[in-house]
């Protein structure tokens, strides 16, 4: 229970805030206006990061103004490397993270539905999710060497344990009234399952899915920048070897708005598996 | 008069870890309910009021004695018995007809008939209007109502509620109390109503069967005759208040006596 709170605050700092339970507004105008206020701070950082530079705050070499970070992504993408890296980043971190739910979720509900072995494995899980997944990645490239393996494996690792904890929690925590009105009513273990117990599941389960979502980018990116030949973790610290400044944070960029990107395409979903909230 | 449900010499004893002999919330209770009664159980908080229900559900088994359903024991849940809930158990993420469906679905009705028959069950608790919402844009009355409309669309004989007003506002209560006694009277219905409020249970009850504390026994039962059509308002006539009070003495004894377990309980 501490725990689901606890990773249910994180997504909520991660999402930022006034994505949830917001109501439509009706008029045109306010929409705008609230768009105009999500955006400000955005804007605004993206302006100092132009004007700093070009007033001389910072040097310019180390802090390239943003238009001219804007135009390296310009030129990485006409040249076609750009989505070769993200290509190559998106397919290790989304087969990752594929892999993780096809893992955590059936497990962590089998977890879950038994009390004994969840009191016997959540310690457990909590120690594999507070054990850095970057600490392991030297582990990883030793057992299963320096190709695509490791990288997968170690999101695999790092998306895991988030999802398992959460739908462990999702699971113990079904309102237990609803368990006892489908007793009641003499539903069979897999309609008890289908009707109840996962449709309950479904919110806490997605804190689950996003945490493992940021994790997956942050872990792809390290293990790129420990050893590989493209992607965008390559692509950042190649750059930053060979003093491409501009690409450097061209990379860095991408990164962003693929992170959030991916962040929001979780909520979306969400959102319609959850429309009844 | 064959009685719907018998409950003979019924015992439940809980196992509760630090006590060897465990916890006895139910000891000889004897209670007969006719077919079509509307019979309820008092007894004050701790007296093992939910824990019978949960014998006459199927839910638990007495640990002595037995409950008989049409002369046979229980012995499981099933859908010959309807469950109201306190805390109404709506699934949130359903529309009040697919709550109502919910229970047709456990029994296999097809879908178009489901459809029709959770339409007919919540127009009858007055919330036809209502079937396409979800639970969060529903009032506690109007929750229980649907609750009400799922445990009848099923078509039990007999309807187990387990202080299912509790949680409401007065004005909610005594509006769903005559709506629930309008239904009793139209469905015919066996109901057994769980209550710890001693105005409900007179306005509802045939019969009130008030329980000991814990260990709970029945200690008396009082039958309640009143005369429905002499008053506008029936709570506040004098028959009413006369039955009231005779609950209220029967009763008094008890919440003190549980009041003093509760004290003995806290340090353990």
């Amino acid at each position: 229970m501490t725990s689901s709170a606890l990773t249910g605050d994180n997504t909520e700092r991660k999402t930022g805030a006034g994505t949830r339970g917001e109501p439509a507004s009706p008029r045109r105008r306010s929409v705008l206006f609230g768009l105009l206020t999500k955006s400000a701070a955005v804007f605004l950082l993206l302006a100092l990061w132009e004007f700093a530079p070009r007033a001389g705050l910072i040097d310019p070499t180390f802090l390239t103004p943003f238009s001219e970070v804007l135009s390296a992504i310009g030129e990485l993408a006409a040249s076609g490397r750009l989505t070769e890296h993200i290509q190559a980043s998106l397919t290790r971190s989304l087969s990752g993270f594929g892999i993780a739910v096809l893992i955590a979720i059936p497990l962590g509900v089998l977890i879950g539905w038994y009390k004994i072995v969840s009191d016997l494995l959540t310690p457990l899980v909590q120690l594999f999710l507070n054990t850095a997944a970057l600490a392991l990645l030297p582990v990883f490239v030793l057992i299963l060497g320096i190709g695509e393996a490791s990288k997968i494996a170690i999101v695999i690792y790092a998306c895991t344990w988030p999802i398992l904890l959460n739908t462990i929690s999702a699971v113990r925590n079904v309102d237990p009234t609803l368990l006892k009105l489908a007793r009641s009513l003499n539903l069979s273990p897999l309609r008890l399952f289908g009707k109840v117990v996962l449709p309950a599941s479904i919110p806490t389960i997605f804190t689950g899915l996003r945490l493992a979502g940021a994790a997956a980018i942050v872990v792809v990116i390290a293990a790129e920048m420990v050893g590989a030949k493209a992607g965008l973790g390559f692509l950042i610290n190649d750059s930053q070897y060979n003093f491409a400044i501009p690409s450097m944070y061209a990379g860095i960029v991408t990164i962003s708005v693929i992170g959030v990107g991916f962040n929001q395409l979780l909520v979306f979903i969400e959102r319609r598996l959850t429309s009844w909230k | 008069m064959s009685a719907k449900i018998s409950i003979s010499g019924v015992g439940h004893t809980f196992g509760v870890t630090g006590h060897r002999e465990g916890l006895t919330a139910l000891e000889t209770v004897d209670l007969d309910i006719a077919d079509g009664e509307f019979a309820v159980i008092v007894g004050p908080s701790g007296c093992g009021k939910s824990t019978l229900l949960d014998l006459l559900a199927g839910l638990s088994t007495p640990t002595t004695g037995r409950v008989l359903l049409d002369g046979e024991p229980i012995t499981g849940p099933g859908v010959d018995r309807g469950i109201v809930f306190q805390q109404y158990a709506l699934l949130p993420w359903r529309t009040a007809q697919a709550n109502v469906e919910f229970g047709l679905e456990a029994i296999g009705i097809p879908r178009r008939e489901r459809a029709r028959r959770a339409r007919e069950y919540l127009d009858l608790v007055g919330l036809l209007a209502f079937a396409d919402r979800h639970p969060h844009e529903l009032s506690g009355g109007m929750k229980q109502r649907v609750a009400i409309a799922r445990s009848l669309a099923y078509e039990p004989a007999v309807l187990l509620m387990d202080e299912p007003f509790a949680a409401l506002d007065a004005q909610t209560r005594e509006s769903l109390q005559d709506e629930l006694h309008r239904i009793w009277q139209r469905t015919g219905k066996t109901i057994v109503f769980i209550t710890h409020g001693i105005e409900e249970a007179v306005y509802l009850g045939q019969r009130v069967a008030v329980l000991t504390s814990r260990p709970g026994r029945i200690k008396s039962i009082v039958d309640i005759d009143l005369d429905r059509g002499a008053a506008e308002d029936i709570r506040s006539a004098p028959q009413f208040a006369g039955y009231r009070h005779e609950v209220w003495s029967l009763l008094h004894d008890e919440v003190a006596r549980a009041r003093e377990l509760e004290k003995e309980v806290v340090p353990v």
